[in-house]
């Protein structure tokens, strides 16, 4: 009897295929060996060899990826990154190349992905490790070559950007054996300032672009080490768009190029310049704003009173009553005049208004003595001192009257 | 007076428009807010504008200790 559990090719096929594709290291994987049989085909795709003395694995390069990479030769020497599956049709496992450089080359990065990897692996690239930058610093420490082109672009960049800022230059070594030691006492001296002579807001660590070669010194352990030891947090603009060092991914912030690292570092005094503008726009728009509902609150105020004084005076003093109501009517026409002329070029140009612009228009602020403003009749009392301000300054009056 | 920062009147001035438009004020404190934001705009953008890099390099004298110089050298090509 056949058993119950008869599986078809294709079936067997893509589990063996799923086993690929979910394993970690064969879906990102480094390897160097020797090219052999390399073959490009019409449609553009490539396929060789790659082996060692006692193994071959087969290896495909596709259009897209043999069209940016260095193409090899049988014979040569590489190092290759890719993934490693399955081509069901021809039941056979193979390795999908998007990375291949000659084997010199490929020691470097080698050496570069065990040591990050290492760092990583010690919580060194941590994004929690990361620590931010002040929006506007007052002084900024920059650790490069003192004759580099990086310095010349940091420099300008800064002087363009926001030149109140303070520079401190730490000079270095970028290139050769004595960089990262340099690199790393340039970030140490700057710290040591920090504590001990003036706070610095940020480090800028930059190199201009070059070899793989030339940048080597921002892959170093002890550049990384002294980055992270750095209290004081670092901004790395190094080399071009394209190149990534260790120093990059131990730095607080990466920049591309050593212009962009001093962009990051700083604010725009352009924008600055408008966002001051805005506040400044904005206290005005307000000081207004209150000034226009304080003379509507004093206007009904006025209203009322005038709506009511004569009775009451009628009933008290028949003769007080004509003279007062009369001067009262007079006084309370102009000032309501002027006072909606006033308030209806309030509403009109509110925003653009100078608060004190009505000022010079005859009204005046009527305080006492202890600073607080009068908003109402009842405040005061015959014989108080009072301060009167004007556009032009300030007089001392005293209630004659308070008629209440 | 002790010189502020930019940093120091830019906070400031952040600081003083917060206060108009949050606090219910009397009058006269604030027009005294509204002048002292005036003023301090202004010194923002004095500062902004008379601006010019200082640039000093840091060098280790014989006994160990730090000292800043005006640097010198970068500023030709």
């Amino acid at each position: 009897m056949p058993p119950a559990n008869i599986h078809t090719v294709s079936q067997v096929t893509a589990y063996i295929k799923s086993l690929f594709v979910t394993d970690a290291l064969l879906g990102d994987v480094w390897l160097s060996g020797e090219v052999s049989g390399f073959t490009q085909a019409t449609s553009g795709h490539c396929y060789f060899l790659l082996k060692d003395g006692g193994a071959v694995l087969k290896a495909v390069i596709w259009r897209t990826q043999a069209a940016r990479l260095p193409l090899p030769r049988s014979g040569d020497q590489v190092l290759v990154h890719g993934s490693i599956s399955v081509y069901e049709a021809a039941g056979q496992y193979q390795l999908y190349v998007d990375h291949l450089e000659p084997a010199g080359a490929g020691r470097l990065w080698l050496e570069f992905e065990r040591l990050k990897a290492r760092l990583a692996a010690e919580g060194i690239f941590d994004e929690a490790r990361k620590r931010p930058i002040p929006a506007r610093p007052a002084r900024l420490g920059v650790v490069t070559s003192a004759t580099g082109a990086a310095l010349r672009d940091i420099l300008r960049t800064l002087a363009g950007r926001y030149p109140l800022v303070d520079v401190l230059l730490a000079p270095t070594p970028v290139q050769g054996v004595d960089a990262p030691p340099g690199i790393a006492a340039a970030l140490a001296s700057l710290n040591r300032w920090s504590v001990e002579q003036e706070p610095l807001d940020a480090i800028i660590l930059a190199r201009g672009g070059g070899s793989l070669e030339d940048l080597w010194a921002f892959n170093d352990e002890q550049v990384a080490r002294a980055i992270v030891a750095s209290a004081v947090p670092v901004i790395t603009g190094v080399g071009h768009e394209t190149d990534f060092t260790i120093a990059d991914f131990a730095a607080d912030l990466r920049a591309p190029t050593p212009t962009g690292a001093a962009a990051l570092a700083t604010p725009d005094r352009r924008e600055l310049t408008a966002a001051v503008r805005g506040l400044d726009a904005s206290a005005r728009i307000f000081v207004s704003a209150y000034l226009a509902a304080a003379h509507s609150g004093t206007d009904a105020l006025a209203h009322r009173l005038n709506r009511r004084s004569p009775s009451l005076y009628i009933a008290r003093d028949r003769q007080r009553v004509d003279d007062l109501s009369r001067r009262a009517g007079l006084a309370m026409a102009g000032r309501m005049r002027s006072a909606r002329e006033c308030l209806q070029g309030q509403r009109l140009h509110l925003s653009a208004l100078d608060p004190f612009a009505v000022l010079s228009r005859g009204y005046a602020i009527v305080s006492k003595p202890d600073g607080s403003v009068i908003g109402s009749a009842a405040q005061v009392s015959a014989g108080d001192a009072l301060n009167v301000r004007v556009a032009d300054g300030a007089f001392g009056a005293t209630v004659t009257t308070d008629d209440r | 007076m002790p010189e502020l920062s930019f940093e120091d009147l830019y906070r400031e001035l952040e600081e003083t428009v917060r206060k108009l438009e949050s606090g219910d004020l009397p009058l006269a404190e604030a027009l005294a807010l509204f002048e002292g934001g005036t003023r301090l705009a202004e010194q923002c953008n004095a500062l902004l504008d008379g601006a010019e890099l200082r640039v000093r390099q840091l060098t280790a004298r014989p006994d160990g200790s730090l000292r800043a110089e005006t640097f010198q050298g970068g500023q030709s090509g």
